[in-house]
């Protein structure tokens, strides 16, 4: 067992860790944390009939991510507080906004930073007032990174609060700014939805937009660290919503076009059907000769937690540069983080 | 990975994977009379900082389910300390089916004295020492709390003796099992001790928390009352899960704090602290 095959297969199909030895459950309880997807393991177990171990292990799962969660909406409605003063729509993102919304998405999973979404012209009130009254302050002090995310990438220098050490990535959209694909952020704005149980201007994505941001951050940003929590989000999100709206797929594919992000939409639909077995439109279900080696990357890990297949990580890792940035301002970067150091 | 052991100390199980053999064996030894784990809850893991280093000045990084980030890696022969401090980690980090008391808990007649302080103020080699002294040795690092009983749950992991205190415990133990001793570790030198057989054999067997003490090692023998609002501050620092617990870790501290007599007690040598803990058992558990 080399690979992150037996969490996939829990996932997938919860009854089949009923198969699972000692040594087994195990390997998935690893697997599952190193993959930060054990409090959404617990979850899908709830109901499950389990080794009284295994059935402790995963109590203890479900009171983690219940920490979590409420220390994510807690951090969210500070930053409602911080920003009562702002007219603007804030848009929650990623496990902050699954969470909610109440979304299958959400359930038991793991929350880091917190992510908000504002327009790209307001950005300096939204910082000052984050930074001023609401007790946020830079991580880094360094010129060179600060003027490298204000010109080129998709959110601010992140910000970590003075008292309660949580941290806040302020986006004014959902790529960088170097990427080819340039999603519409201000139309994402507009159709937004208000947040339940959050007063004020806090907002959640569309539907659309939300499976669209979940593909970008999956397919067109990074180097798939994280992979297989994404395309689990990708999963339950696009499950849940063509579940309660027959036209979602069409709405989705005019939207991701939109945004130009109709490709990365397509590939995580191709790689959930792989992997977990999502539902996919006829015409999405083409075969892709690239597909195989995005798998074997999501699914790199092995049955002690550790990270395998470094050569392919190693070209995700290029890759995730060369999304990001032109060749000679990738050699420009990379010559100022050496000089330096880094 | 290339050397494995997998053990039971008290209600966690752990799997520890090391690019050597060494410290497996060293584990294989020490930890010999307790439960082989068939399943763990978690998983430690002594991986070669770069695969030189796994040849050329061997040097451990701990890693495994949690780990910090900038940990610092140690030279192979305080792998074992290494082993020891990924556990510690895990419990710290990951533990949540019952409050943890950064505290050492010794037993006798069914009832658990809980010593609880900083680095240094002499709690494991007070646990050690009872355990020589007609107690039931029952953890030097944490104490485990019940959220439903109350309990204490015995956590009888390694006896992390340092410095001073391992020269102390050998005379005062000298038919125990000891580990390496290892010099120039982060916190100077340290030996294991393998606790008493007793407290392993009889690791699943709680106790009802009856005295909870705040010793001091350095100051004139003394004993401090302690307000209730103190107690609870001091205990919600010295827990690393009360936070993540959430109400069921604010009831089970309050109640704890309502009902265990605290008392902080200052001493010189260990025969004071033990005359010490032995006088307030005595009039208040």
């Amino acid at each position: 067992m080399r690979d992150a095959m037996p969490l996939v297969t829990a996932l997938r199909d919860p009854a089949s860790v009923r198969a699972l030895d000692g040594h087994g459950w195990s390997a998935l309880i690893s697997i599952a944390r190193a993959e930060q997807l054990l409090g959404t393991l617990a979850y899908q177990l709830t109901d499950a009939d389990l080794p009284p171990y295994a059935a402790a292990a995963m109590a203890d799962a479900r009171i983690n991510t219940e920490y979590q969660q409420r220390s994510a909406l807690w951090e969210a409605d500070c930053a409602r507080r911080a920003l009562s003063t702002y007219p603007g729509r804030v848009a929650l993102m990623k496990g902050t906004a699954y969470v909610a919304a109440g979304l299958i998405a959400g359930q038991g999973r793991h929350i880091g930073d917190l992510d908000i979404m504002v327009a790209a012209a307001e950005l300096p009130e939204v910082e000052g007032l984050l930074t001023g009254k609401g007790g946020w302050e830079w991580v880094k002090e360094d010129a060179y990174d600060d003027a490298y995310y204000r010109d080129h990438m998709h959110e601010l220098p992140p910000l970590i609060h003075k008292e309660r050490d949580r941290m806040i990535d302020v986006h004014h959209t959902i790529l960088p700014m170097t990427a080819k694909p340039r999603p519409d952020a201000a139309a994402m704005l507009a159709d937004s939805v208000a947040a339940d149980g959050m007063d004020g201007n806090m907002r959640i994505f569309s539907p659309e937009d939300m499976v669209c941001h979940c593909a970008a951050h999956l397919i067109a940003d990074g180097d798939l660290t994280g992979g297989l929590r994404n395309l689990w989000d990708y999963h339950c999100l696009t499950r849940e919503f063509a579940g309660k709206n027959g036209k979602f797929w069409e709405n989705l594919e005019i939207r991701a076009k939109r945004h130009q992000l109709l490709p990365a939409v397509q590939r995580a639909a191709r790689l959930s059907a792989a992997l977990f077995g999502s539902d996919i439109p006829q015409s999405w279900d083409r075969w892709n000769r690239q597909d195989k080696h995005y798998i074997r990357r999501i699914i790199a890990r092995d049955e002690w937690g550790r990270g395998t297949q470094k050569f392919t990580r190693f070209l995700f890792y290029i890759r995730s540069h060369w999304l990001r940035m032109p060749p000679l301002m990738l050699a420009r970067h990379l010559w100022i983080k050496w000089r330096k150091g880094h | 990975m290339r050397h494995e052991f997998r053990v039971r100390v008290g209600p966690a199980a752990f799997r520890i994977g090391s690019d050597w053999a060494a410290p497996v064996r060293q584990m294989r030894d020490l930890y010999a009379d307790y439960p082989i784990a068939d399943f763990t809850d978690f998983t430690v893991r002594l991986e070669a900082v770069s695969p030189l280093r796994r040849f050329i000045r061997p040097s451990v990084a701990i890693n495994g389910d949690y780990m910090l980030p900038d940990a610092a890696p140690l030279p192979l022969d305080q792998g074992l300390l290494a082993a020891e401090m990924g556990m510690n980690l895990q419990m710290a980090l990951g533990w949540r089916r019952q409050l943890i008391l950064h505290a050492s808990a010794a037993e006798r007649g069914g009832k658990a004295m809980i010593m609880t302080g900083a680095s240094g103020s002499g709690k494991s080699t007070l646990s050690a020492m009872l355990g020589q002294a007609g107690w039931r040795f029952m953890g030097d690092e944490f104490a485990l709390i019940d959220p439903v009983t109350g309990d204490a749950v015995p956590y009888p992991r390694m006896i992390s003796l340092k410095n001073q205190a391992i020269a102390a415990m050998r005379s005062a133990a000298p038919d125990a099992r000891f580990g390496p001793l290892m010099h120039d570790t982060p916190k100077g030198d340290i030996r294991h001790m393998v606790p008493p057989e007793e407290a392993i054999s009889r690791m699943d067997e709680r106790a009802k928390p009856a005295l909870l003490l705040f010793p001091r090692f350095g100051y004139a023998p003394a004993v401090r009352e302690m307000g209730a609002g103190e107690v609870f501050m001091r205990l919600t620092q010295a827990s690393t899960n009360y936070v993540a617990l959430g109400e069921a870790g604010f009831t089970v501290l309050t109640r704890f704090v309502e009902q265990v007599p605290a008392r902080a007690i200052d001493y010189q040598s260990g025969e004071e602290a033990i005359a010490l803990a032995e006088q307030l058992w005595a009039e208040l558990a």
